[in-house]
């Protein structure tokens, strides 16, 4: 399998860079390109693939198979297809009827993604993680140890096929936006470095499109003026640029087109936070039927505080309508907290407080947010409080379904199972007549 | 309507009925302050349908009459009025204040529809203004101030015979004061549960008082209200509804430890040591060995440490506070030396008066923080 990929690879490499591409491929003359964006190429599908080699070559979807479902990954045949991640399912099926398509195992890409973390913190501790499948790194100081740039790039390129049996696109660039320009380029199974003389002309070819930043509304804006490459930007004046998209985005803008981009690597604090949210499988407005599933999303949110050690003060609750409209309420607790009934307290009340009047809901949320460790984070205790009370009650739940697995111990609300409606088998009222 | 009187006389009687207007009244005319005059007397009297305050004064009534006018703008001029006689009449449908050679022209607000204010409960009894305003004070501190439990937002008030016994709790603290009062009949046992800062704003208002009158009505004929009055001022209260913790029970009944310390030496103390106390975290002591140690600050952070004398009876003990929740209650104690009792790290400590400390009127109950898992 990995030797497959790798034959694959070095052929994707050579192809992928064209010789009269103005960066050279490869190149020694890496002085100040200290950056690398390393992307998984279509990470979670690559993921699968490592288990079902027959699957290897073919047009492969990972993403819910229901009629909510969307694309969440898609190998590069299934993308030749016009698929694309995003996509609702049943649209991709319609572009490629021999479309294969897996469920999506989150276990499984978390745990690849950490290996592959890892590798990176081999290499440099200024490691800041983007998604599960993406992350840059600052080698200014590797580069002493591992030698240019271009060559830790290859190493780690190698050794995430070696060790993980996936491919990895790496751009190196002296700046975060150069780097993740170049390794959208190299895509898939590549490696481009953009050496610091020559960002411009890397850079200036370029639709607008390319600058960080950009959306439509900008992107129009800017078509107005007849801006079509970053050169273009580039070579307009700046005072222009801010009549026309404003102060901020256009001193932006035009700094970008000139490559100059001050972004440092930050190596996250922790994590920044834990959520669960939860697509209905049809929109809903029955608030016991919310509840329940803030119910089942605050348990599964508190049990990951408790496995990492963690406390939350803050509480946030996402709600989703049926039209899209997405609104989300937050409440700061006394003291940290990895309680599953005090999250789901919190969160309830933040939806009781909406005052929803049977609002069709699509979506639900919950997430703990200000995270510190369990073990330095004081403990505000209520005067009437037991020593031993829920805390040591859903420890002990913690420790049964270690043993004898999720929900071995579970609230009553949340036993009813065996139904595969997405609702724990809860009977659903029908709509009522109009 | 047609009266006069001296600037202070009005600005003060103002200022008080104004002091409960709401802010956001549910309707325009509860923003209002009612004017009454009569028999060489001027009543002045608002009402929001939770609290009321009506003061008597006496004036120069040469027409009586009755009017409603903005309560918010006449205690703001009247504040601001220069020292000589005020004269208010109405003028049609406008008042009009002269005051030496200012004057100002209010419109009026319909006064028909002005509900009429709840009259004084029942039973009642009597305490000098001092005494109240502080009990009053010592227990307000450790009330909720959080709507959504508002049980917890109160004031419990218990009567029993010669015996006042406030409470206040928000889950981290708990005060508890008695004081003896002067009932008008005696074998009274009432409960209410008032509203910590109504109660705290009035007994403050009324401390100057020698003595006040405080009216609740027996259990069971309850009418929901708890009336306050002296020196012509008069307030009375909505109650609130809800069950108030069994605090009795969260008493501990006995020690392992006993501390006493200079109070304002260990409330400089931990101020200076709590400065290093980031948001939230806690203020821990150590007391053995005749000296309480105070540490505040963890890891990296910045950290403080201070240590002063104290007598120490009973097991060494190290217990961890936020800052704020024990300095509120030294201060309360307002005594010269703090008492502090304590069973454990986890369980509550209680802090009395130095001085008192065989039968002390006044106890806070503090639950400490816990450090770790």
């Amino acid at each position: 399998m990995s030797r497959s990929q790798i034959t694959r690879g070095a052929r994707l490499t050579q192809a992928d860079v064209s010789t009269d591409d103005p960066v050279i491929d490869g190149a020694r003359d890496d002085d100040g390109c200290n950056i690398l964006h390393v992307d998984m190429d279509a990470f979670y599908a690559s993921c699968e693939l490592r288990s079902r080699p027959d699957l290897v070559g073919k047009p492969v979807i990972v993403g819910g198979d229901g009629s909510r479902g969307v694309v969440t990954a898609a190998t590069y045949e299934a993308r030749r297809y016009g698929i694309h991640s995003a996509m609702p399912m049943s649209r991709a099926k319609r572009l490629c009827p021999a479309v294969i398509v897996l469920p999506p195992n989150f276990a499984l890409y978390t745990e690849v993604s950490a290996g592959v973390m890892a590798i990176f913190r081999d290499v440099t501790p200024y490691v800041e993680p983007l998604s599960l499948d993406e992350a840059f790194l600052d080698v200014s100081g590797a580069r002493r140890r591992l030698g240019p740039s271009a060559d830790i790039a290859d190493m780690i390129r190698a050794r995430v096929v070696d060790e993980q049996g996936i491919t990895c696109t790496v751009g190196v660039a002296p700046t975060k936006f150069i780097a993740k320009l170049a390794s959208t380029r190299a895509k898939p199974d590549g490696r481009l470095v953009v050496p610091t003389d020559r960002v411009i002309t890397f850079l200036h070819p370029l639709p607008v499109g390319s600058l960080w930043g950009v959306g439509d509304k900008t992107e129009q804006a800017l078509t107005r003026l007849g801006l079509a490459t970053v050169g273009d930007v580039a070579h307009t004046p700046v005072d222009t640029l801010i009549r026309a998209i404003g102060q901020a985005a256009g001193t932006h803008l035009y700094e970008l087109a000139w490559g100059r981009d001050p972004r440092p690597v930050v190596v996250p604090e922790g994590e920044k936070s834990i959520g669960a949210e939860e697509t209905f499988p049809r929109d809903i407005d029955d608030p016991e039927l919310v509840h329940r599933e803030i119910l089942r999303l605050s348990e599964r949110v508190a049990s990951r505080l408790r496995h990492q050690g963690l406390v939350s003060r803050t509480i946030v609750l996402k709600v989703r309508f049926a039209d899209f409209t997405t609104i989300s309420r937050s409440r700061t607790l006394r003291s940290g907290t990895d309680i599953s009934r005090e999250v789901y307290a919190t969160a309830r009340d933040l939806y009781d407080a909406l005052g929803l009047e049977r609002a069709r809901i699509r979506l639900v949320g919950v997430r703990a947010e200000g995270l510190t460790e369990a073990d330095d984070s004081p403990r505000y205790m209520f005067l009437d409080e037991p020593e031993i009370g829920w805390r040591e009650a859903e420890q002990a739940v913690d420790k049964a379904s270690a043993r004898f697995g999720k929900g071995a111990v579970q609230p009553a609300r949340l036993l009813d199972t065996g139904s595969s409606d997405g609702f724990g088998g809860a009977p659903v009222a029908p709509r009522p007549p109009r | 309507m047609k009266f006069r009187l001296e600037r202070d006389v009005i600005a003060d009687a103002v200022a008080w009925t104004a002091r409960t207007l709401p802010t956001r009244p549910s309707m325009p005319m509860l923003a209002g302050l009612l004017i009454e005059a009569t028999d060489q007397q001027l009543m002045l009297s608002s009402f929001d349908f939770e609290v009321s305050g009506r003061v008597l004064v006496n004036a120069d009534v040469m027409e009586p009459g009755r009017v409603l006018v903005s309560g918010r703008l006449l205690a703001d001029i009247s504040r601001l009025l220069p020292a000589a006689p005020v004269t208010i009449s109405v003028e049609g449908s406008r008042v009009e204040v002269t005051c030496g050679r200012s004057s100002f022209t209010l419109p009026t607000l319909p006064v028909d529809d002005y509900p009429s204010l709840p009259d004084m409960p029942g039973s009642s009894g009597t305490v000098p203004g001092s005494v109240f305003a502080h009990a009053v004070a010592q227990v307000a501190i450790a009330a909720g101030r959080d709507d959504t439990l508002p049980t917890l937002t109160g004031v419990r008030v218990e009567i029993l015979d010669n015996t006042i016994t406030l409470a206040a709790t928000d889950r981290y603290r708990l005060a508890v004061r008695e004081f003896p009062w002067t009932p008008a009949n005696t074998s009274l046992d009432v409960q209410a549960l008032v509203p910590a800062r109504t109660l705290a704003d009035t007994a403050k208002s009324l401390a100057g008082c020698d003595e006040v009158h405080l009216a609740l009505a027996a259990s069971g004929a309850s009418d929901g209200l708890m009336g306050f009055e002296g020196d012509g001022r008069r307030t009375t209260t909505r109650l609130l509804d809800g069950e108030f913790p069994k605090y009795r029970a969260l008493l501990p009944s006995e020690s392992a430890t006993t501390a006493t310390v200079d109070t304002a030496a260990l409330v400089e103390a931990v101020k200076r040591v709590s400065l290093v106390a980031e948001r939230n975290t806690p203020v821990r002591l150590m007391f053995a060995d005749g000296e309480v140690e105070l540490r505040a600050g963890t890891g990296d952070e910045a950290q403080a440490n201070e240590s002063l004398e104290c007598s120490v009876d009973g097991a060494a003990i190290e217990i961890a506070f936020n800052p704020q929740y024990l300095q509120d209650g030294l201060s309360a104690l307002d005594d010269a030396t703090t008492h502090l009792s304590f069973t454990t790290a986890t369980r509550p400590a209680v802090l009395t008066g130095g001085s008192q400390a065989s039968s002390p009127s006044y106890r806070y109950l503090l639950m400490p923080v816990r450090l770790s898992s």
